[in-house]
């Protein structure tokens, strides 16, 4: 094996050394440890599902409406939490996709370098927050907040968990559209106003369209974050299984059921500890397919314009 | 609509864009003092979890708090910053294994980290046998922010420029010792960097911690093979207690955490400033 393989000129040492071998092993070894850990995840995801797969049909898991594992007879209808999970997603989405986008264009085309340099470090700090700090906030100031306005909402609710939710995604869906922004090449730009475009025209008619993978990418990653967000959720939102529109009304996410049931002392091996895994493994697919998509988008901005 | 009228509706309506999550992050921190400041004392610091709001404290889980981030740092600096040499300065990129490595890489970081919580319940507490333990948490925390800790080590590896690689080869280095002693120790600020951020990720988290089962009541100093709870996980708890006491508690507990995280992300800024350098 060539031992400057990764950089460097291709230089042929006289006699083999055997430390470098070693050092590069380690490293290795090293590097194994992340795809260990996918597998783990895999593994310790989709085996007890199989498990429980063979008890319950799992053409009734995936269409039955109704969740209620503790109860006899038990139901597992997943419908009913991933339908909690989609509405508190979409309520994130319509606060943090035009809010981030918006943010990432004032970042990228209006704000000056230093203003940049202190807006920048300003929403990683808002990004920096944990989730329970914004769980904590969404049930004991928005709640009360939207009852004060008027919204005749639930203690727990779907519509401040999403409303704090999509604020905190923000600086997710801003960073990573104005990455794409700051891509687009400087002579686009030019070519624009030097037609007689103005501002506004620019940033929409050339910009944007032109990191449009980025953008999207954006989006995605912020829609996979909100659907496997717990914390929020789980204080905010409730946990109570409810199959409906209504953003006012409790109801209960993926992810808060797992967190609920995890944190209980469910004995090993129970049909109740392998519902764990079987959502945890249809929020990982879920999850994972829109990671993949924002993978692939990040790649091709970057190969057109880098 | 005029022109300039039409920029200057659309700059509003961006600034309004990014206004919304200052304002909300204001208030938060408002709130957030206003509520707890009043039972920000040595209570707090000295006295463990209890029934009665005026004597309870979040002792045990501070403790363990700094104990996580202690092991954190041993556990993901090494394992972080080898994989990022091994990426950055050894890994044959045309190789389909080290392309699925990077891509499997950006995957796990933006896994759930609750679904590293299931990891930890099925391989760590009940396959290992390792019970609920502080280890366990560190180890499951470890496995989360790796990512990222490769992530950032990578940037800042890659921005040493290949000049100072080819000066020492041509000087006769090996690989090893171009790497351990020229290009590693000019990344050190950049790595040093984003580790800290990841650690204040890492110890604000507390969906994973709470699938290790660290939501128990502890009202002892914590060990690193004991039972556990940490400084999030008695926050959760604090807030879903009823009584309104609980939830100021809470928000004294929050103010510590926050404390704690920014400034650890202040000094991760003040070394980024202190020795960027431009090549």
């Amino acid at each position: 094996m060539d031992a400057t393989a990764g950089a460097g000129p291709r230089l042929r040492a006289r006699r083999r050394r055997y430390g470098e071998d070693v050092v590069k092993g380690v490293l290795a070894v090293c590097a194994l440890i992340s795809v260990a850990t996918t597998v783990g995840i895999v593994i310790a995801l989709f085996v007890p599902a199989y498990e429980f797969f063979q008890d319950i049909s799992i053409v009734d898991f995936l269409t039955g409406t109704d969740w209620s594992p503790l109860f006899e007879p038990a139901h597992f209808g997943v419908l009913q939490l991933v339908a909690g999970t989609l509405l508190v997603t979409a309520v994130a989405a319509l606060v943090a996709l035009p809010l981030g986008l918006g943010s990432a264009i004032f970042l990228s085309e209006y704000a000056s370098d230093r203003v940049r340099g202190f807006l920048k470090p300003a929403l990683e700090i808002l990004a920096g927050i944990p989730t329970i700090v914004f769980g904590y906030f969404a049930l004991t100031f928005v709640t009360p907040l939207l009852r004060d306005i008027g919204i005749q909402v639930d203690i727990f609710n779907t519509l401040s968990a999403g409303l704090v939710m999509g604020v905190y995604l923000i600086p997710t869906v801003a960073s990573l559209s104005e990455d794409a922004m700051g891509a687009v090449p400087r002579d686009l730009r030019d070519g624009a106003y030097a037609l007689g475009s103005t501002k506004v025209q620019v940033a929409t008619r050339i910009v944007v369209p032109a990191a449009v993978s980025g953008i999207v990418a954006s989006f995605v990653l912020g829609i996979s974050r909100a659907i496997g967000e717990t914390m929020i959720v789980l204080i905010a939102m409730g946990q109570q299984p409810n199959l409906t529109v209504d953003p006012r009304e409790a109801a209960e996410a993926m992810t808060a059921f797992i967190a609920a049931t995890g944190a209980g002392d469910v004995p090993t091996g129970s049909l109740e500890y392998k519902t764990i895994f079987a959502v945890g493994a249809t929020l990982f697919l879920m999850t994972f397919v829109m990671n993949i998509v924002a993978i692939r988008l990040v790649r091709k901005y970057r190969e057109v314009y880098e | 609509m005029s022109r300039s009228l039409k920029g200057g509706l659309f700059r509003l309506a961006l600034l309004f864009s990014l206004g919304v999550g200052f304002l909300m992050l204001g208030t938060l921190l408002v709130d957030v003092f206003k509520d707890g400041l009043p039972y920000l004392d040595k209570t707090l610091l000295t006295n463990p979890p209890s029934v009665d709001p005026e004597i309870a404290g979040a002792r045990p889980a501070i403790i363990a708090t700094l104990y996580l981030g202690g092991l954190l740092l041993l556990f993901t600096v090494p394992i972080g910053v080898f994989t990022a040499i091994y990426l950055e300065e050894y890994a044959d990129k045309t190789r389909w294994y080290n392309r699925l490595l990077e891509i499997n890489i950006q995957n796990l970081a933006a896994v759930p980290s609750i679904v590293y919580g299931i990891l930890g319940l099925a391989f760590l507490v009940r396959g290992l046998g390792l019970g609920r333990v502080l280890l366990a948490g560190a180890m499951i925390l470890t496995l989360l922010v790796l990512p990222t800790v490769i992530i950032a080590s990578r940037e800042a590896l890659r921005a040493v420029p290949d000049s100072i690689r080819q000066g020492a080869y041509a000087l006769g280095a090996t690989q090893w010792q171009v790497v351990s002693r020229q290009v590693l120790p000019a990344a050190i600020p950049g790595i040093a960097t984003g580790s800290i951020l990841s650690l204040s990720r890492a110890i604000g988290e507390t969906a994973p911690l709470i699938m290790i089962g660290a939501v128990t009541y502890i009202a002892f100093d914590p060990t690193i093979l004991g039972p556990f709870t940490a400084l999030p996980i008695q926050i959760y708890q604090y807030v879903r207690l009823p009584q309104d006491e609980f939830k100021l508690l809470a928000a004294a507990c929050i103010i510590l955490l926050l404390g704690i995280l920014l400034t650890l992300n202040a000094f991760a800024i003040w070394i980024r400033n202190r020795y960027r350098r431009t090549w």
